[in-house]
């Protein structure tokens, strides 16, 4: 209260949050180029059993070591991001867009539209979401698309919830009174006058969701539900690579530590972008 | 004799969200005795609350005190720790916010509440502390003060809360006491009993006080000597009759004339114009209609009027009463369950869908709070430019024309027009609003407490482009407000509301003259002329029985339960009849009709 700015804060803590905000950012954009360009930028072919021992250690040759075939596990892990993040952010805008497009309707509409999708909706988040996708899984095999469409629809209740009760407080505002007094239609409302005004709300319930989705699709494949052989995410090489747990080998670590990395890194990025007008909203 | 409060050259500095360290509070000096009050006067943004809070050591959240002592009896604030401050405050010093609602902690019973600073002070026992927090709840006229303590804050009245928070202000005996706009938030009738409360205490316990507000007439009534402010600056000090008789600064002499709205002289004086607006029989409300065509929870039952072409109609009555929803239901928002609406001879159907287009353009809404009424998202330009495209089918430049001369006619500078209303000061944002509803061409406006959140000044500019829209565009007004000296400058006829029904209809200028239904009496009563001595003069308070909530009651007249002249027996078994009386005064009272 005694100088002209608020004091930098100081402290270990203080220092890990600055240096925070800037290298989270950037593992989560790492990971993006990665999902995309993995496959190419990768040191060796990721299916490509190479010139080694099984389950070797970290070396200046093969840097995260071999796994169980002697595979190099850096591409393995580069050439996976595409399977773990990309079917993660294919389900996570699914579910979002469907989530935002029922709450925004249910706001507008209201009345019996609302309590029956509602309700609807309630009755799925009741399933416990791993049961469901273990069900969903083995009635319809474990393709790629059949995944995308499990973890969307496990997803999209919890993310209707919150969308419907943001666009709920939107609606209820005298714009939005004004915009049906003059007779707009329902759709206008939506999209012109509710949606933009929550937009915050939904980019960051888009990343929280993300990492659910990773952590789900991960826990699938480690079950063996998930990606299948050859193909391979984050989560099926914890698994193929679980004989190497009793020679220390960093094949069965480097992959947890890889879906560990892109969560911890898009929760904090979340953090620091949606949580600074609070912290510091002064008028 | 020495001043008990001594404030010098303060000086307030605060950090704006684009990081800019700007002086909100520029060198104010002022003194208070020990006994009197000081009334802090100004607009929103004047820095009277930030002046009343640095009283007590304390700055809002990116607030500092920048300069400047604050002397309170032999101890200086300013220099305090944080410990010291703690002694100080809820002691030596104690404050009454605006809203108690919002100061009390609902999970709690209210006693436990008063008696709390005494008991973190240690200055007495809860035994002793009880005891005394009773006597201050008869001081402050509170019903069943024996009992009151052991409710809940929802479970009293607003009224009740706001005195029993100065109960819990004075429980420590403090030498000064800090009023924050304390009855702001409260409806006259209510205000009235505050107010009164509040003096007796003050007078009684020779209390020093400062006491916050943006309205002059109620500042006249408790005050000794009154500040005047303005952007952080002191533009006069004056005891209060001088300040009232003979205002010296140019900006209180305006604040004065604000005070007291002048007439708008009425572009359409006959009483008989042709009707647009007829509303019969109509009731409304929440909730699934029952098999009688009422409402499960009803807001509006039978409600008759006529807004003659041209006219402007005032709706008034206290927060409750229904008055926003009889807008909503003109507007189709809220359709009617019952009754009929009659626009230009036609009958609307009750909800939005029913209407056609051309049915939605010719009733427009201007909302109270422009912050609201206004998508923030959304530029200016879009704002009043999509009621064009969408009734009229206007684009490019014919639109961006006609935008242009909105803004001109709502007096708004053309550089808003790409703006946000974010950027908008609270004056201009209710100009846009304005400039919207007037885009459609409307044969009907409807204004819903259009003036209540702005500070007066802004306020009375409103009112004079109101009256010129009725000028020049012949329109024809609603005005809901709770102000019956806005209402009075602007309309031509007024409507009482009470607990839903219509409980009397007058033209504006038989409000001073005429009987009245006692409600209507009471509300013209409890409006707070500008002198000093009207809290003590007027009748008002004992027009009503004390202290009982208002309830909507459907045998009987719904003001029974506060009518001082009720006759029981016929007032809370029958409704009464609407009838005509001389003046133009039409109302619904057994008692008025008796006489």
């Amino acid at each position: 209260m005694s100088s002209t700015t608020i004091p930098a804060r100081r402290g270990p803590m203080a220092i890990l949050a600055r240096t925070g905000r800037m290298i989270m950012p950037a593992i989560v954009l790492f990971w993006l180029a990665m999902a995309f360009f993995g496959y190419w930028v990768a040191p060796y072919d990721p299916a490509g059993i190479q010139d080694a021992d099984l389950f070797e250690g970290m070396s200046r040759k093969f840097w995260l070591g071999t796994d169980y075939f002697g595979r190099d596990m850096l591409s393995r892990i580069v050439a996976g991001a595409r399977y773990t993040v990309g079917i993660s952010l294919m389900a996570t805008s699914l579910a979002v867009a469907s989530g935002v497009l029922l709450g925004l309707a249910a706001s507008a509409i209201g009345g019996f539209f609302d309590a029956a999708v509602s309700r609807f909706l309630d009755a799925l988040i009741s399933i416990p979401s791993k049961m469901f996708g273990l069900v969903l899984v083995a009635a319809f095999g474990a393709s790629i698309p059949v995944l995308v469409m499990t973890l969307a629809v496990i997803y999209l209740p919890g993310c209707y919830r919150i969308n419907r009760s943001v666009a709920v407080n939107v609606a209820a505002l005298d714009f939005v009174a004004v915009a049906r007094a003059r007779g707009e239609s329902t759709l206008y409302i939506m999209l012109r006058e509710i949606l933009p005004n929550m937009i915050g709300p939904v980019l960051a319930d888009f990343g929280l969701r993300f990492i659910y989705v990773v952590l789900l699709l991960s826990s699938l494949s480690f079950l063996g539900l998930g990606v299948q052989p050859p193909q391979a995410d984050w989560g099926s090489l914890v698994r193929e690579n679980m004989p190497g747990l009793p020679y220390g080998a960093p094949a069965v670590i480097m992959p947890a530590i890889a879906i560990a990395s892109l969560t911890i890194a898009v929760n904090l990025t979340i953090d620091s972008v949606f949580g600074r007008h609070t912290r510091e909203g002064v008028r | 004799m020495e001043p008990l409060i001594d404030i010098r050259d303060l000086r307030i500095r605060a950090r704006t969200a684009e990081g800019q360290d700007i002086e909100i509070v520029k060198g104010v000096s002022f003194s208070v005795r020990r006994g009197e009050v000081m009334g802090l006067i100004g607009e929103s943004g004047s820095g009277k609350t930030t002046i009343a809070l640095a009283t007590m050591g304390y700055a809002r959240y990116g607030c500092r005190i920048a300069g400047g002592t604050i002397r309170i009896g032999d101890i200086a604030v300013t220099s305090l720790d944080e410990k010291g401050l703690q002694q100080l405050r809820g002691q030596k010093i104690a404050y009454i916010a605006q809203s108690a609602a919002a100061s009390f902690n609902p999970s709690r019973p209210i006693m436990a509440q008063v008696i709390e600073s005494a008991l973190i002070h240690g200055l007495m026992g809860e035994a002793a502390a009880r005891e005394k927090a009773i006597s201050l709840f008869r001081a402050m006229a509170i019903p069943q003060p024996e009992t009151i303590g052991n409710r809940y804050p929802h479970q009293v009245s607003g009224g009740q809360l706001q005195r029993l928070m100065a109960a819990m202000a004075l429980i420590t005996d403090p030498d000064v006491v800090i009023f924050d706009e304390p009855t702001t938030a409260l409806d006259v009738t209510t205000q009235i009993e505050v107010l009164k409360a509040f003096k007796e205490a003050i007078r009684d316990r020779n209390t020093t006080g400062i006491y916050v507000t943006h309205d002059l007439a109620v500042i006249a009534q408790i005050a000794d000597s009154i500040t005047v402010l303005r952007h952080g600056e002191v533009q006069e000090i004056a005891t209060t009759s001088q300040l009232i008789s003979n205002p010296r600064h140019e900006y209180s002499q305006k604040l004065l004339a604000a005070a007291e709205p002048a007439l708008r002289p009425s572009p359409v004086t006959d009483r008989q114009a042709r009707p647009l607006l007829r509303v019969s029989g109509m009731s409304a409300g929440y909730g699934l209609t029952g098999k009688d065509g009422m409402p499960a929870v009803p807001v509006l039952r039978d409600i008759d009027l006529t807004i003659g072409r041209g006219r402007a109609l005032g709706v008034i009555g206290e927060s409750g009463c229904g008055k926003s929803t009889l807008a909503r239901v003109i507007a189709g928002l809220t359709p009617a369950s019952r009754g009929t609406v009659t626009l230009d001879g036609i009958d609307l159907a009750p909800g939005i869908a029913g209407r056609s287009r051309e049915q939605l353009r010719e009733i427009q809404l201007v909302f109270q709070m422009a912050d609201t009424a206004l998508n923030p998202k959304v530029t200016i330009d879009e704002i009043i430019g999509r009621p064009l495209t969408f009734f009229f089918g206007m684009k490019g430049a014919a639109r961006d024309r006609r935008v242009r001369e909105l803004l001109d006619l709502t007096r708004l500078p053309a550089t808003v027009q790409h703006r946000f209303p974010g950027d908008l000061s609270g004056g201009q944002k209710q100009r846009v609003n304005f400039a919207r509803a007037l885009a459609a061409q409307p044969k009907l406006l409807l204004c819903d407490e259009v003036t209540s959140a702005l500070d007066t000044v802004v306020a009375a500019a409103i009112l004079d482009l109101m009256a010129e829209l009725r000028r020049e565009l012949g329109l024809t007004t609603m005005f809901i407000s709770h102000d019956l000296k806005t209402i009075r400058a602007i309309c031509d006829d007024i409507m009482v509301l009470y607990s839903g029904r219509v409980v009397e209809t007058m033209p504006a200028a038989a409000l001073e003259t005429g009987r009245h239904h006692p409600y209507a009496g009471l509300l013209l009563g409890s409006v707070p002329a500008l002198r000093t001595d009207w809290l003590e003069s007027t009748e008002a308070a004992s027009l009503q029985v004390q202290g009982v909530p208002p309830a909507l009651s459907s045998g009987g007249c719904a003001f029974f339960p506060r009518c001082t002249l009720a006759e029981p027996g016929r007032c809370n078994t029958e409704v009464p009849p609407f009838r005509d009386y001389p003046g133009g005064i039409g109302a619904a009272c057994f008692r008025l009709a008796a006489e």
